[in-house]
């Protein structure tokens, strides 16, 4: 049995393992378990990955095993990764590890929040191992289904109505989507040989330029609905704010990723010539949303809408940068995907814990918090550098490699968004620094907060690992940069040959 | 003398829609029941009397019908089964008055 | 020199050591922690400066080392950050200003900031900013230098808001980052400029000329400008903001909230003069392109003359100081804009200037923010009206504070006299215009600081509750080693270790200019001393003689109201609020409504689901029976 099919395997034991639980010190053990030994298991796939690869094997794919599930339609289990397949899994694996640590305390019902949780997670590594087009979205969609729950069940707020509101347009997400794979399925070779593996599809090159230009916007916009893409981001401010802690950390910091990957790795990897005549509109879609949901962050006064719009402005600028296919700008969009992930579900853990503790998320009604519980206060400002591109943590590394990537291409359309996206920086800044100086510096606002404590062991470990990870990429990109590159040129290759010249 | 096609479909068209009718005409479940089986009743004739007239060496439409006789009965003990603990639970078999499930 | 590396890994070092643990520490451990980390720094960054000034120049030139260079992130086969680290006259020249003054702050810092809460923070942050300023000027390229010009951006925003309570220091921090951080938006595009046409970020492979030229042949035009213009004033425009040039200058004088020896350090004697480090590093690239370095001299000279009116209308005196070092730095600008060739005996005197000034500056400058803080330090308060006639009570502060106004006025034999005199010639050889503006500047930079002064330390005698003190050893050993290198650093040969082509230099007094600009200064400070030395009310007559010019200069030319209504009125209410209205009613508002219809239109053919099933069969034996006849007919 390949290795990637554990990360499937170990989800599903712990799901058995949370069932026969009895009691919530069981339920914690389950999970703390099960999510470390996923983290290990992904640390020693990064390794034996960097390993194959040092050794000279220059497949696409590594770790590839396949197996025929469903003959008529050709649809097999067949897992595969590559360099960018496996910085995700490793993402994911920190963020349900920190997530599990960020709702120990969950309330009530923990052992179904936890079932819930882990199936999602379930479906998350089945994605990202996935190289058949079938099984992939088979995975997605259970990556999906428990977000109602997750939501409905144990979120704040307008929870029904964020909640549905959520599975609805995610879910018109996958009809594009399912439109999409079924019609690359039924192009996806000239022989009569109809398959559903990526890597199959890709090498026979047969979808006909005239379905390329209907396919590439559904499965685009199918998985640019889960990447936040304006206008169908819509979801994600109410969504994230009614979300549970842990799941606004897994849905901001790995299921929105899930959206990027597939747009890389269905839509334009598959359909190289339509990505070259329509990837405009979607720039000019993308680019917009770089700057707007940086301009609607700057006025919003609920921590969680800020972050959610800064989500906005962020993955809109993975989409950006995918869309510029060059390797350096892709490289850069799958950097900005791990910094994102890791900087956002830091900043919503540390949200749900001030929220646990002061019961508003309002900026207006809080402030000085750095003086009531400093190792908080620290550590949100460490999510804001982040967020706002300080040198030496993982969002400038990423903004550099996209910004770099991005100004290669010389024509004025290009250079424009180019330049509009840069400003984002500036507008990123003015938004966090608006939060920063209101909840954390400044007098106290409310009495009552003076009494509060700050964070707990558990509340530590889960913001330790994710910082440690963020000045990890922050500080040494080059391994992070040169595995994301190799894997990359593949796809930005591909797509270049077809450049018009 | 040999008694017409027509004859029998006749019979069992008059069937068939008398049972249509006691189907969405009564309210009483047993009723409905009957109504059923004058239904496949009808079904049943056809069955015997095309295969007799269109494929007089073939005996496919008898085994249907055979079937169609033993699969009623089944479905009515089923039913009057149901109807007997509906009654019991709820001392009531109009078919209008069984709403305690919705809602 | 592999040494080297130490100066920027130590101080790195001792911030994560002193954020990490500091808080377990005493105030003692961590403050004697972090001057004995910084002690060292110094000392090596002596050895390199000896080291490399001893090594014997190459035809004349002195060399760029690079001990240290290794790749960090690759971005295209051809564009990559290295970070490493490269020695040359000016870098060396800066190590010293930093390393020195840096050690001098954080000694002074020991009794200044003893007690206060959160004192291992602040070691912790003045580490932090000691390495990223080192890191900062000793970068092999461009794009080390942006990350490094990032993170003294961040450390001066946590030092400027140390004070976090106070709500001042924490809008005066957002705006010091907010709009240095615009300017930054600046450099990072001429960055991307630059290196998209010379396929490089090395200065090394930059300077060197080969790559510039093809950067310049490719002839690419934007808006009626080259792309070498573009770039080189976009990158001008990164400089201009850290380095407060006017209309980027706004940040500078509200960062004065931070505590005094952070702005000493920070805003006065190191990052301001990130700018002009930034120019000087990419001189020979300016070289290329006079419409550029004529826009650096304009902007140098409007704000010099724009900070010296406005900080003769000050009255908090870490203001004065404030548009003081704007002013200062300004003329550096100029002396680096007035260049017009890379030989300093024809043309690039200003270059040589710029750099001397640049060191001076940076002593004397610090010096007076240093003794500001013993000053504040003393009576508790920033305000000119509290204090007055403290020289019997502050001697040392009182002789050290007259040594730095002396020197910043350009009175020999202090420093100040020999760096701005060198600018003041290369200005005349320019143009006599610029020759006169600043001579005219340097004018009133005599006047107001000795308005300082005597509002300081003569005057009438303010009421203080108990007497004012000296300050501690710790503060004013500081205070006499920066005052005793002002005295002497004008002594220095610095020709002959940085100018512009790395050629010896002989600094030699052009002795009209110096004679004009002595008598001026001169006439300065005599009509400070007619106005300011006696209490009385000429002042005020003179004040209330222009009016309205006073109130201008004191509200700054009301810039900063422009700016408040530019990013309140015009970016948050008119784009942000909008857009954020939009999103949740025009966008999700769509959303909304399909919805909305939908679940309308279920609402509306909910009936025909009555779950009868006697219903359901009337309505599908009258559909077949239609299909049927609908069939006959039609057959």
């Amino acid at each position: 049995m390949s290795i990637l099919s554990l990360f499937v395997l170990i989800p599903v034991l712990m799901l058995g393992g949370l069932f026969l639980s009895r009691n919530i010190s069981q339920v914690r053990t389950v999970a703390t378990i099960g999510s470390a030994l996923q983290l290990i298991l992904a640390i020693v796939l990064s390794v034996l990955f960097c390993m194959e690869r040092n050794a000279g094997n220059t497949a696409e794919m590594l770790f590839m095993a396949d197996h025929l599930w469903f003959a008529p339609l050709n649809i097999h289990y067949a897992v595969g990764v590559d360099g960018v397949s496996v910085l995700m899994i490793l993402l994911s694996a920190i963020i349900v590890f920190a997530g599990v640590f960020a709702s120990w305390k969950m309330d009530p019902l923990p052992k179904e929040f936890f079932i819930w949780l882990i199936l999602l997670s379930t479906g998350v590594f089945g994605f990202f191992i996935s190289i058949d087009l079938f099984t992939m979205f088979l995975f997605y969609e259970v990556a999906l289904i428990p977000m109602y729950l997750l939501i409905g069940i144990w979120g704040s707020g307008h929870k029904f109505y964020s909640a549905m509101k959520l599975t609805l347009m995610l879910m018109g997400g996958s009809a594009l989507l399912m439109l999409g794979i079924l019609g690359i399925y039924f192009n996806s070779s000239a022989d009569g040989e109809l398959t559903m593996n990526i890597l199959k599809i890709a090498e026979n090159n047969a979808i006909p330029i005239e379905m390329q230009y209907l396919l590439f916007p559904l499965t685009f916009v199918g998985f640019g609905v889960l990447g936040a893409m304006f206008p169908f981001h819509t979801w994600s401010p109410d969504g994230h704010a009614s979300a549970p802690t842990a799941v606004s950390m897994l849905h901001a910091g790995v299921l929105m990723k899930l959206g990027g990957y597939g747009c890389f790795r269905v839509a334009m990897y598959l359909m190289p010539q339509a990505t070259v005549e329509l990837s405009w509109i979607f720039l000019i879609l993308t680019g917009i949303s770089v700057v707007y949901g940086a301009f609607s962050a700057c006025v919003q006064t609920d921590l969680k809408y800020i972050n959610a719009y800064s989500s906005v402005s962020h993955c809109g600028l993975v989409l950006f940068a995918l869309l510029m296919w060059n390797t350096t700008a892709m490289t850069g969009a799958v950097m900005q995907m791990l910094s994102h992930g890791l900087m956002t579900a830091l900043f919503f853990a540390l949200i749900g814990m001030i929220y646990g503790r002061t019961h508003t998320r309002d900026i207006r009604e809080m402030g000085g918090l750095m003086k009531i519980m400093p190792f908080l206060a620290a550590c949100y400002v460490i999510a804001g550098l982040a967020s706002l591109g300080l040198p030496g943590l993982s969002g400038f590394v990423a903004e550099m490699t996209i910004f770099v990537g991005a100004f290669q291409w010389t024509d004025v359309f290009d250079r424009v968004f180019t330049i509009i996206a840069c400003t984002s920086i500036v507008i990123t800044a003015v938004y966090i620094l608006r939060v920063v100086g209101k909840i954390l510096y400044g007098p106290v606002q409310d009495k009552h907060h003076e009494t509060l404590t700050d964070a707990v062991w558990y509340e530590r470990l889960s913001t330790i690992t994710l910082i440690v990870a963020i000045a990890g990429i922050g500080l040494l990109p080059f391994w992070v940069s040169d595995l994301i590159r190799d894997s990359m040129s593949v796809i930005s290759d591909r797509i270049l040959q077809f450049l018009p010249l | 003398m040999e008694i017409p096609f027509i004859y029998y479909l006749v019979i069992s068209a008059v069937m068939f829609f008398a049972g249509v009718y006691g189907f969405i005409a009564r309210k009483n479940m047993l009723a409905i029941l009957i109504s059923l089986e004058l239904m496949l009743n009808a079904v049943d004739i056809n069955f015997v009397v095309f295969n007799r007239y269109l494929y007089p060496h073939a005996l496919e439409g008898f085994f249907f019908t055979l079937f169609a006789i033993g699969v009623a009965a089944a479905e009515t003990a089923i039913a009057i089964a149901i109807i007997i603990n509906i009654y019991r639970n709820i001392k009531n078999i109009q078919a209008d008055k069984l709403n305690e499930m919705k809602n | 020199m592999e040494y080297s590396i130490i100066i920027l890994a130590l101080p790195f070092f001792m911030f994560i050591l002193l954020a990490l643990a500091g808080m377990k520490m005493s105030h003692k451990t961590a403050g004697l922690l972090g001057t004995a980390g910084l002690l060292i720094v110094t000392i090596l960054s002596y050895m390199v400066t000896y080291q490399y000034f001893t090594m014997p120049r190459v035809e004349g030139y002195r060399l760029a080392l690079q001990p240290w260079n290794f790749e960090w992130l690759q971005f295209t086969d051809k564009l990559r950050i290295d970070l490493g680290i490269m020695l040359d006259p000016i870098s060396v020249m800066m190590l010293v200003v930093i390393s020195t003054v840096s050690l001098m702050v954080h000694i002074y810092s020991l009794g200044y900031m003893h007690g206060e809460k959160g004192f291992q923070r602040y070691y912790a942050f003045l580490s932090l900013f000691t390495f990223s300023m080192l890191g900062l000027v000793v970068a092999t390229n461009i794009f080390q230098m942006y990350i490094f010009w990032e993170l003294v951006g961040v450390s001066s925003y946590l030092l400027i808001g140390f004070y976090y309570t106070k709500p001042a220091a924490v809008s005066a921090s957002k705006k010091a980052f907010i709009v240095t951080r615009f300017a930054d938006l600046g450099f990072l595009l001429g960055i991307l400029l630059l290196s998209y046409y010379t396929e490089t970020f090395s200065f090394k492979d930059l300077i060197s000329g080969g790559q510039c030229m093809s950067l310049i042949s490719s002839g690419a035009t934007f808006m009626g400008a080259s792309v070498t213009t573009w770039a080189l004033a976009l990158i001008f425009m990164g400089g201009a903001g850290k380095s407060a040039m006017f209309p980027l200058h706004i940040w500078l004088p509200d960062a004065m909230e931070g505590p005094t020896p952070v702005s000493s350090l920070i805003h006065a004697a190191t990052m301001v003069v990130a700018g002009v480090f930034l120019v000087a590093r990419l001189f020979p690239i300016y070289m290329f392109d006079m419409a550029v370095m004529e826009l650096i001299t304009w902007v140098g000279a409007i704000t010099a003359l724009y900070a010296a009116i406005v900080a003769c209308v000050q009255s908090d005196i870490k203001r004065v100081l404030a548009f003081s070092t704007i002013s200062q730095i300004a003329f550096m600008m100029v002396a680096l804009g007035v260049c017009t060739s890379t030989d300093p005996h024809n043309g690039g005197l200003g270059y040589m200037a710029s750099m001397f000034h640049l060191f001076t500056h940076a002593m004397f400058k610090a010096l007076l923010f240093l003794g500001a803080g013993a000053v504040i330090h003393a009576v508790h308060s920033n305000e000119m009206s509290q204090m007055g006639g403290l020289r019997k009570y502050l001697p040392i502060t009182h002789i050290t504070f007259l040594i730095a106004c002396l020197a910043i006025a350009g009175i020999p034999p202090f420093s100040g006299f020999f760096s701005k005199d060198e600018i003041l010639t290369a200005a005349f050889a320019k143009s006599t215009f610029w020759g006169v503006w600043m001579t005219g500047v340097a004018a009133l930079t005599a006047f107001y600081m000795f308005r300082l002064y005597y509002g300081i330390f003569w005057g009438k005698e303010a009421k203080h509750e108990h007497a004012p003190k000296e300050s501690p050893a710790v503060m004013t050993i500081p205070l006499i080693i920066l005052a005793a290198i002002t005295c002497v650093a004008g002594f220095i040969p610095f020709g002959e270790f940085v100018s512009s082509n790395s050629t010896a230099y002989h600094i030699h007094l052009d002795p009209t200019v110096a004679t004009t600009s002595v008598v001026v200064a001169v006439i300065a400070i005599a009509l400070a001393t007619w106005l300011f030395a006696k209490p009385g009310t000429k002042p005020e007559r003179m004040q209330s003689a222009l009016p309205s010019l006073h109130k201008w200069a004191y509200n700054r030319f009301y810039i900063d109201n422009i700016y408040q209504f530019v990013t309140h009125k015009i970016i948050f209410g008119c784009i942000s609020k909008p857009i954020a209205w939009f999103d949740r009613h025009i966008i999700d508002g769509t959303m909304n409504l399909l919805a909305t219809v939908t679940n309308a239109v279920s609402y509306s053919i909910r009936g025909l689901q009555s779950g009868n099933l006697q219903t359901y069969v009337w309505v599908f034996i009258m559909g077949a029976m239609a299909i049927a006849t609908l069939i006959l007919i039609l057959i």
